[in-house]
């Protein structure tokens, strides 16, 4: 009897635990599409002052921040495939590479939102309440909700990426294993993807 | 099948794992005692809430003041609806029963993610904790209602952050929930389930965590706009910033509506499950009832704007969400003739369970068709916002959701705890709150249709009668709720042991000990050609 719970306890799906990646990804693909959604409304409703807010933004820092986020995707692509060749070494120097660029990532986004304070932009600010518009006041708001929750996203992805890697250096996700890698994987093509999106609706579209 | 009692010393209730006491329950990963743990907690809130209620009503006994003024009173409604909605009835039946019983159902040990199912209670618990921290703490109970509209949910001087911040974390629970139940259905039934040897309330459930999973994200992030909008005035949502205070009600329902259906779509799901085993004949229309399921679920995604009909909104919206609206009631409409046609002929054996499922057609019905009266566009306006939205609310959400899962747990007692209640209690206590439960809502229909709003403190002289009534109806439903539970609470400790299978039901739930073994099947069933859930000789 113990012995059948001991198994039992152990039971290992991997195809369950994808299935369960992806559905999260659906709820999460929810959570940012609601906010695509207003997007689209005030845009719609404030179609010049959102293209005049914009051009407050900087396309340079944030197509870096972009070619940023696609090189750790690869990486950590790269790095599942090292795995499940037994590569382990490899495979731990690329999503440790990750892990760095998600970091380079969030410094510069500090720098940039740090710029867009000490100009007076952001919520609640009298500075921009006196010399914006409402559409323009709406644009900085958006900016600040949806890169805000794509970095907090980042940060969660940081975390797992961590502890991903102490399980593949501790050995518990190896090549018959890499479940573990592969949704990590997962998630940051997901945050990634969502940049994809953000990037052009901020920064490209004037 | 056998039909004697069997000791088992491995059941789930004794069973001494590697914590003891309290301990081996709150950090149990077992669903059985996660749906306890769910049932346990539940109870507490829905004692509390219908407190509240209980309180409301004795407002409402005579015009002006009478207990309370109108801030206690906006106080009272709100911190009912959060309770009722977001911790009883929407975790409800899929949280409790679903955990117990879903893995039972399809023949496997556990859930598909036992320790992410844990996590999901713990969520649970935190939520709540939040939500009473902001009635114990800070500048005042929340007075928004339990739908937290803007733009008075961020003007309002009340405590509202912990409450938005606990909404938001229940949903999280609500999402986890509905994550394990999706990947448990497909990847973890027993051989030989197919689809469509699956139980009904499996069904139910699966349709339920397809709802769950894709609309309570969109509420979670417009509670998170409204606590932005607190926090730092981003604007959204706020007409001197240029936001839309529409734009939250728009999207506000669209999770809160289908939310209405993930209270009420296992609550079809148990009825499908009593009817049969009652009437012991295959269920009506097995595969009908499984589309009309899939169909609510996801036409219930169109309906939101049927909430905002005097909001604003163009004509042409409001005749599509009308229509939309109205063909709802076509898949609810086919499973009532299902489970009339299951009975038909049938061999009715007239039990507790039975009781509470007849009676929820009963109270289903009308509050079905008065949302009928609600989804027309010329009647709405009429009623919209009065007492009449109250009592069809009531009639869905308590008749509906509540009955069922009074029918649930008068079913499935003795298989959770292996002892039988008593019985006569039972239908005494079921009698009680039915008639309570007529003589609390009905009355409001009438007040409605005159014209008394809602979530008033003081109303009208003419409306004296009608509201003396209704008190008196919550006084009896009180009462029966006492009856209820304290004939179950004593039960489940003296009442008489239990045999394995005393209903005579065919479903998989069945076939092991009363109380369950820690592991559910020693041999995971398989399920032969002629084998189902519901195969009658």
């Amino acid at each position: 009897m113990e012995q059948v719970k001991q198994i039992v306890h152990e039971h290992y799906d991997p195809e369950a635990s994808k299935i369960g990646m992806w559905l999260f990804i659906f709820t999460e693909l929810l959570l940012f599409g609601i906010l695509f959604v207003i997007y689209a409304v005030y845009r719609y409703m404030n179609h010049s002052a959102f293209e005049l807010a914009a051009e407050e933004l900087d396309a340079f820092v944030g197509a870096v921040n972009t070619i940023i986020l696609l090189i750790s995707s690869m990486t950590i692509a790269m790095s599942t495939s090292a795995l499940q060749k037994k590569n382990v070494k490899f495979a731990l120097l690329l999503i440790g590479i990750t892990l760095v660029l998600g970091i380079v990532f969030l410094i510069n986004k500090y720098f940039e939102w740090g710029g867009k304070f000490d100009h007076g932009i952001f919520p609640g600010s009298a500075y921009l309440v006196e010399n914006f518009s409402q559409g323009e006041i709406l644009f900085f708001g958006l900016y600040f909700i949806m890169t805000g929750l794509h970095a907090l996203h980042i940060i969660i992805g940081l975390i797992l990426i961590s502890v991903t890697m102490w399980r593949i250096y501790a050995g518990k996700v190896h090549a018959d294993r890499p479940v573990l890698l592969e949704n990590t994987g997962l998630y940051w093509h997901l945050v990634d993807l969502i940049w994809i999106f953000l990037f052009p609706l901020f920064y490209l579209i004037i | 099948m056998s039909s004697i009692a069997i000791e088992n010393e491995a059941n789930y209730l004794k069973y001494k794992g590697r914590y003891k006491g309290l301990l081996g329950w709150i950090l149990s990963t077992d669903h059985k005692r996660i749906g306890l743990l769910y049932l346990y907690s539940m109870a507490v809130m829905f004692l509390i809430g219908a407190g509240l209620g209980l309180a409301m009503r004795f407002e409402l006994l005579a015009p002006g003041k009478t207990v309370m003024d109108a801030q206690a009173y906006n106080a009272t409604f709100t911190v009912h609806g959060v309770i009722m909605i977001f911790m009883v009835v929407i975790p409800g039946l899929p949280a409790v029963f679903g955990n117990f019983f879903l893995p039972l159902m399809i023949g496997a040990k556990d859930v598909a993610f036992p320790r992410l199912n844990l996590l999901s209670w713990w969520f649970f618990i935190i939520g709540i904790f939040l939500v009473l921290s902001a009635l114990l703490f800070g500048s005042g109970t929340p007075d928004t209602g339990w739908t937290f509209y803007a733009p008075y949910s961020f003007r309002t001087g009340t405590n509202l952050l912990p409450a938005i911040f606990g909404a938001f974390v229940l949903g999280f629970s609500s999402i986890l929930t509905g994550l394990n139940f999706l990947v448990t259905i497909h990847r973890m039934r027993c051989p030989g389930m197919k689809w469509t040897k699956m139980p009904l309330f499996v069904w139910t459930l699966y349709g339920t965590a397809w709802i769950q999973l894709l609309a309570t994200p969109v509420v979670g992030i417009t509670l998170v706009l409204v606590a932005l909008e607190r926090l730092f005035s981003v604007g959204i949502f706020d007409p001197a910033l240029g936001g839309d205070p529409i734009l939250y009600q728009h999207l506000f329902w669209i999770y809160s509506h289908p939310a209405v259906y993930v209270m009420i779509l296992p609550a079809l799901g148990v009825i499908s499950e009593i009817i049969p085993t009652f009437s012991q004949k295959h269920i009506f229309g097995y595969k009908a009832i499984i589309a009309s399921t899939m169909a609510i679920a996801f036409v219930g995604y169109l309906v939101w704007g049927h909430h905002m009909f005097t909001a604003g909104m163009s004509g042409t919206a409001q005749y599509y969400f009308s229509l939309l609206t109205f063909l709802v009631a076509v898949p609810s409409a086919i499973k009532v003739f299902n489970w009339i046609s299951t009975m038909y002929k049938g061999s009715i054996n007239l039990q507790t369970p039975f009781l509470w499922a007849v009676s929820f057609i009963f109270v289903f019905m009308i509050g079905g068709l008065s949302g009928l009266v609600l989804g027309a566009l010329a009647a709405n306006i009429h009623v919209h916002d009065t007492a009449f939205v109250v009592a069809h609310f009531h009639y869905i959400v308590f008749g509906g959701t509540g009955f069922a899962f009074l029918g649930a747990i008068h079913y499935w007692f003795p298989k959770i705890y292996g002892r039988m209640y008593d019985k006569s209690w039972a239908n005494i206590g079921w009698a009680v709150f039915f008639i309570g439960f007529l003589t609390l809502y009905t009355p409001m229909f009438y007040l409605g249709l005159m014209g008394q709003p809602r979530r008033y403190y003081d109303y009208l002289a003419e409306f004296h009668g009608g509201n003396i009534l209704a008190t008196i109806g919550s006084w009896i439903l009180a009462t029966g709720i006492i009856i209820i539970f304290a004939n179950l609470i004593r039960s489940a400790s003296r009442g008489e042991k239990a045999v394995m299978d005393p209903w005579h039901s065919k479903t998989l739930e069945w076939t092991v000990p009363s109380p369950p073994p820690v592991e559910n099947f020693d041999e995971i069933p398989v399920l032969e050609e002629s084998d189902g859930p519901y195969n009658y000789k």
